[in-house]
């Protein structure tokens, strides 16, 4: 199977993702064939109930079998678009794959995921040409922000013949599906990839390095008034903010960063080291949480995830969990920061305490030596840009508020989903909250 | 421990596990070493005058994941001079006294017959199998299974063999026949001791359809072959019961071939009437290794059933294969599903509603993945059970039933008319009541 490089964007060589392997690598057909003949074919099965997207996954599977692979991509690609990133980064283990019968049988679960990706990756590579678009409407979308929702949106836009432009603000398109992903499930490239299928699909424009805010003062900026003049509708896909800090004294520190950033260096930085880290505390007990810890660990450096309650409490997957073990990455729980240790404004160690009900118990604080420190708490939400467009409101979490049938927001032309609504999913759930914006927004459109 | 040894025609043998005339016993180091497994005898690769082969041979069809559930070959009889086949059968012997030596022959003429069977007894052949079921080029040259589908050219040569050998003849009968009777009582009248069936079944494996050739390809072009393996079974099953219940055919001694690859495939022949059973397709995919599983199943099962030896268990289901009209028409089963074992993939209720009688519906308890079934419409058909991946989830449970009643009972009683027919027949058949 020849590896595709994306065309139209380049990510630097010698990045460190680079050098952390593919846990899941793509099936041959031999692999593939053997595994869908695994398969019962159920009828109204559990696997489909538990994919956001209501993929069909024994027919896909099916089809696999029968040698017929451009039809089972068809199959997976016609309900997500994103089918070649979502086989990749869902965690089937707690849906498609966590539903199958077998696994009340007592026996290994299909490998959903592995197959989805050799139906999507290999015909991508020989016949991309899978969909044709309507004709075009002369309706125009703009789409704020170019992570998964918007793509998706943008990509089922087009095929309805609707023209769509991405607003994204920062060099690359794809969001967390190109900036986020822990390297060993999705690297960059496959993501751009994907994201450049996706643009064949229709009408599809992008800008990159535009900001939307309430009133642009520069030519890098686009008023909010100024989108919904100049289109008939408006998607906001707008993601979550920057990592939230954990307000602890030495937080200001060199070599402790924030979880989400930590890993877009590691994804597109060229030339990023991480010489003399030896040692690396991870702060946090979510995914991402899990990802950097269990990256770093394939970096050969030594993990320890701090996590202020149990590991029962933890939000991160069990699955991911124990992944990460498994490569060396050790859990201290009902443990909270309270200090970085900095010497020479760097960070040597963190000064932790015991917690009871997630709270530090004075008098049991000790140090843990680290050159490295990735903060996992969350991310900022209430992102000021959906503030610009009015009537759109958030809710007490800061939340993007929709009507969860449409995913319509309080105003009338602007729709929502992703991240900024859900507060923080799958790519999955991504793609289906764009699926019901975009039913209601080409009904919009149309005049229905 | 029961005696898995067999007499065959007045010939004994260390048990009834024999290799089929076929690639695995193409040489003399193959059969001994085959001897050497556990094998109680071989049916020599068939003997005549040396042919020229194609390649490629094989082909085979997979079901899933299973590799070979049937195999053919456009493979023909020996390729290797006679002399080296009859040295090579001579030095068996020798050195394996007690393990069945069979030729296996295919000639024209008479003359040839009678040297053939001369050389092959010399070469101290215990039986001779005439080949008259290869339905592949040998056929095209008026041998093989084009002398198995005419039985008065096959009761011809059969009688040459029998007058010329002094050793027991076996006529190996083809499946490519509209009744296996007529070619069955054609070796009786040709006074031959026994029968040996299935050859392979004419067929054609696939078709190459980037090169618009059927399979297995030799360049260009292809040619119908013989199929085996596993799939033959049920077909080579029903034909050795079709003779093994004939007044005249069932008294001669059988050997049944077809798709036999363990102890439980033999145990269900030799039920059948079989007296030895010979394996080819089993051994060419997985190698002589398994006789040993064959001996020791079959030997077990003896033990476990009292039965003293293998022909205690000959012929014990023949009478149990009936026509249809026997069949009891009050015979009722139903379909039970083990909620604790079923696992909900729901094959049995799609497999009920669109290939059955519509009487497996999915449960109208929310969440509950476990079908239903409708005892009162089910018909007891068996598919649900067939179909459904767990093994004991799925039994047919026997209804209480009427006293029993046949079709030919009603014929017998003169209530053979079910309502709903056509008048004329009904009234035809008043009119014959």
């Amino acid at each position: 199977m020849r590896r595709l490089e994306p065309q139209r964007w380049e990510l630097p060589p010698d990045r460190l993702e680079q050098g952390i392997e593919d846990k899941k690598p793509l099936y041959d057909a031999a692999e593939a064939t053997a595994e869908a003949h695994r398969c019962l074919y159920c009828v109204d099965a559990p696997c489909i109930q538990a994919c956001p997207t209501d993929i069909d996954i024994p027919t896909f599977i099916r089809k696999i079998g029968t040698g017929n692979v451009k039809g089972a991509a068809r199959t997976i690609l016609s309900a997500n678009l994103l089918g070649q990133s979502c086989a990749q980064v869902c965690p089937v283990e707690v849906l498609c794959a966590g539903a199958c019968v077998y696994n009340e049988w007592e026996r290994e679960p299909i490998a959903i995921g592995r197959l989805q990706r050799y139906a999507v990756e290999t015909t991508l590579a020989r016949s991309p040409q899978l969909f044709q678009a309507r004709p075009a409407t002369g309706k125009k979308v703009a789409l704020v922000g170019s992570g998964p929702a918007s793509l998706a949106a943008a990509g089922m836009l087009a095929l309805e013949g609707h023209t769509c432009t991405l607003f994204e603000r920062k060099a690359l398109p794809g969001g967390l599906n190109t900036l986020g992903i822990a390297p060993y499930k999705l690297k960059g490239p496959e993501a751009l990839r994907e994201v450049e299928w996706l643009f064949s699909l229709g009408r599809i424009e992008l800008r990159t390095g535009v900001e939307v805010v309430k009133q642009a003062t520069g030519p890098e900026q686009v008023s909010a008034s100024e989108l919904l003049d100049s289109h008939d509708a408006v998607f906001l896909g707008l993601g979550l903010g920057a990592d939230s800090r954990l307000g602890v004294p030495g937080e200001e520190g060199a070599g402790i960063h924030g979880a989400t950033l930590l890993i877009e260096r590691l994804k597109t930085e060229r030339g990023l080291k991480l010489d003399g880290v030896r040692r690396a505390v991870v702060i946090g007990g979510g995914n991402t949480a899990l990802d950097i810890a269990h990256e770093l660990a394939l970096l050969d450096v030594e993990v320890s995830l701090v996590y202020r309650r149990s590991e029962q409490e933890m939000g991160g997957y069990a699955h991911e969990l124990e992944a990460a073990r498994v490569d060396g990455v050790r859990l201290l729980q009902n443990r909270q920061p309270v200090e970085f240790v900095l010497r020479e404004g760097k960070v040597a160690a963190v000064r932790l305490a015991a917690t009871r009900e997630g709270r530090p118990v004075p008098g049991t604080e000790e140090e843990l030596q680290a050159e490295l420190v990735a903060v996992a708490i969350g991310q900022e939400r209430k992102p000021p840009v959906a503030l610009a467009f009015p009537g759109v409101e958030l809710d007490e979490r800061g939340r993007v508020k929709v009507d969860s049938g449409t995913h319509r927001t309080g105003h009338p032309k602007v729709w929502s989903g992703g991240d900024c609504v859900n507060g923080g999913k799958e790519v999955v759930n991504a793609v289906a909250e764009a699926k019901l914006a975009v039913r209601d927004m080409h009904r919009h459109l149309m005049g229905e | 421990m029961a005696d898995l040894s067999i007499d065959f025609c007045g010939i004994r043998s260390p048990n009834p596990f024999w290799l089929a005339s076929a690639p695995p016993t193409n040489t003399g180091d193959q059969v001994m070493r085959a001897f050497d497994a556990g094998w109680g005898g071989a049916v020599w690769k068939t003997l005549g005058n040396p042919i020229v082969n194609v390649s490629s041979r094989f082909g085979g069809i997979n079901l899933g994941n299973s590799r070979l559930m049937g195999l053919n070959n456009i493979e023909l009889i020996t390729d290797r001079p006679l002399e080296v086949n009859f040295r090579e059968m001579r030095e068996v012997k020798r050195r394996y006294p007690r393990n069945t030596l069979i030729a296996s022959l295919m000639v024209e003429t008479k003359e040839e017959w009678k040297e053939i069977i001369q050389r092959s007894e010399d070469a101290g052949a215990d039986m001779l199998e005439l080949n008259f079921g290869c339905p592949h080029g040998m056929c095209e040259r008026g041998m093989g299974s084009a002398v198995g589908a005419e039985p008065n050219v096959l009761e011809e040569l059969a009688r040459w063999a029998v007058e010329f050998a002094s050793v027991p003849v076996i006529v190996k009968l083809t499946p490519n026949v509209g009744d296996i009777l007529e070619p069955g009582e054609a070796a009786v009248r040709a006074g031959v001791p026994a029968l040996s069936l299935i050859n392979t079944v004419k067929s054609i494996m696939g078709v190459d359809l980037e090169r618009m050739v059927p399979l297995p390809r030799v360049g260009d072009a292809s040619t119908n072959g013989g199929y085996c393996g596993p799939a033959v079974k049920p077909i080579a099953l029903h034909l050795l019961a079709q003779l093994a219940r004939h007044p005249q055919c069932g008294k001669l001694a059988i050997s049944g071939i077809g798709g036999i690859a363990n102890w439980r495939d033999a145990a269900e022949f030799i039920a059948l009437g079989a007296s030895s059973v010979q394996v080819c397709t089993a051994v060419m995919h997985y190698g002589y290794r398994i006789v040993e599983d064959m001996i020791e199943g079959l030997s077990d099962f003896l033990d476990e059933r009292g039965m003293k030896s293998v022909s205690e268990l000959r012929g014990r289901a023949v009478p149990q294969f009936r026509d249809w009209g026997e069949l009891d028409l009050s015979y009722r089963v139903v379909a039970r599903i083990d909620a604790d074992k079923c696992i909900g993939c729901q094959l049995c209720s799609v497999a009920c509603q669109d290939g059955a009688h519509q009487c497996i519906h999915p449960s109208k308890e929310a969440g509950n993945r476990v079908p239903v079934v409708d005892e009162a419409e089910c018909i007891g058909c068996n598919l649900c059970q067939l179909v459904c991946p767990v093994p004991g989830c799925i039994s047919m449970a026997e209804v209480s039933s009427s006293p029993r009643e046949s079709w030919n009972d009603r014929i017998a009683r003169g209530t053979d008319s079910v309502p709903g027919g056509l008048e004329t027949t009904a009234a035809a058949r008043r009119k014959g009541a």
